[in-house]
């Protein structure tokens, strides 16, 4: 996907620099992209270290699996199709409470191991998504971000007066996108169990 | 007094860092060497990251220096006006559909010919904040499992971005 989103970006710019008579602009904005690029990993690994750092000292005083206990009557609601005690639980908790804290990197291979139980349970055809693989991806898709962390980071980076200014919105925006995933996913689990009887 | 979301915004980490260290402390951990710990895992992922980002932004670059970019806003705006959308952001929410670090690349162009604090940079940060990349997400945890039926998840998919852009651009073009 990336390889050709990222030809076509240069192969156009390239092409369209050279009819807008905009190509010696090109060679200087991709070396000095790259060296923006160098100034602003520096900034990330300040904030990452910062962030990852302090996630590391929840996790290991209990904070972040006490958050994932306090998940499940809600994952119970989202997925009624999962045993309660099944270990597909403890993989869709791990993984929203990573994606919720800004630990995106994290939450995927919960992710994974959740998609591997729920396979177990799939009573679907094995090609066919079962209701509560459908719903774990489009609440994972709708973005569970809390905090963005690394947004917060960008911003301080390209000179915003208080990068931080944006979480309150940032966490109605995300709710309201969750929300609305939610929504779906539930409309469609039901109108489907009707149908199928 | 400021109002609710913007005390809320200057609280939030603070509060955070203070629960996290008060509950390092009652589990009478060694906090400070958790803290380096996972600060080694953080620089860690930012150096990993550096590659594809400067791949990206060299892209990004490339086509702002073209003029591709004011050539592709400029005949989106007509669209866009009416829905009161802001035309600059439509490549970086088409683009965030695909691949996160390419959108990355488009919002940091956005702050730097708009600023950060703009309605424009404000609403890019919001949507950046509220969405996650669909197509990558669906094939790689579909692909895990072989699902080749994904069945409504598509459609959710789109829906809760949907709702998520449109939140942004309620809250970030209103205030800026």
């Amino acid at each position: 996907m990336l390889n050709y989103l990222w030809a076509f970006m240069i192969i156009i710019g390239i092409v369209y620099g050279a009819f807008t008579g905009n190509l010696n602009r090109v060679t200087d904005a991709a070396l000095e992209s790259a060296s923006q690029a160098v100034t602003l990993c520096i900034t990330m690994a300040g904030a990452m270290a910062f962030w990852v750092g302090m996630m590391r000292i929840a996790e290991n005083a209990g904070l972040l699996q006490a958050a994932q206990r306090r998940l499940r009557p809600i994952l119970a609601f989202l997925f009624p199709d999962i045993p309660k005690d099944h270990p597909a639980n403890q993989a869709i908790a791990a993984n929203c409470i990573s994606n919720i804290f800004g630990l995106g990197w994290a939450a995927t291979p919960a992710g994974l191991e959740a998609m591997k139980y729920l396979q177990t349970l799939n009573r679907q055809t094995p090609e066919r998504a079962s209701n509560s693989m459908c719903t774990f991806l489009v609440l994972n898709i709708s973005s569970l971000q809390l905090i963005p962390v690394n947004i917060i980071a960008y911003r301080s980076q390209y000179g915003s007066v208080d990068p931080a200014s944006i979480l309150g919105m940032a966490v109605v925006a995300t709710s309201v996108s969750t929300g609305a995933g939610i929504l779906f996913s539930k409309i469609m689990c039901l109108t489907g169990r009707r149908k199928h009887g | 007094m400021d109002n609710p979301l913007v005390f809320f915004s200057k609280g939030l980490i603070p509060v955070i860092l203070l629960i996290v260290i008060l509950s390092g402390l009652t589990a009478r951990r060694n906090l400070y060497e958790d803290f380096t710990e996972g600060a080694k895992d953080g620089i860690r992922t930012a150096v990993k990251i550096l590659p594809t980002l400067a791949g990206l932004m060299i892209g990004v670059g490339i086509l702002r220096a073209s003029g591709f970019l004011d050539f592709l806003t400029d005949g989106l705006s007509f669209l866009t006006e009416k829905i009161g959308f802001p035309s600059q952001l439509v490549p970086m929410v088409v683009v965030k559909m695909f691949s996160s670090s390419a959108a990355t690349g488009l919002l940091l162009d956005v702050y730097s010919q708009y600023g950060t604090d703009s309605r424009i940079g404000t609403t890019a940060s919001l949507i950046m904040s509220s969405t996650e990349t669909i197509f990558y997400t669906m094939s790689i945890y579909f692909m895990s499992v072989k699902i080749k039926k994904t069945r409504w998840t598509l459609a959710g998919a789109l829906t809760a971005s949907l709702a998520g852009v449109a939140a942004s651009t309620w809250l970030g073009m209103a205030g800026g």
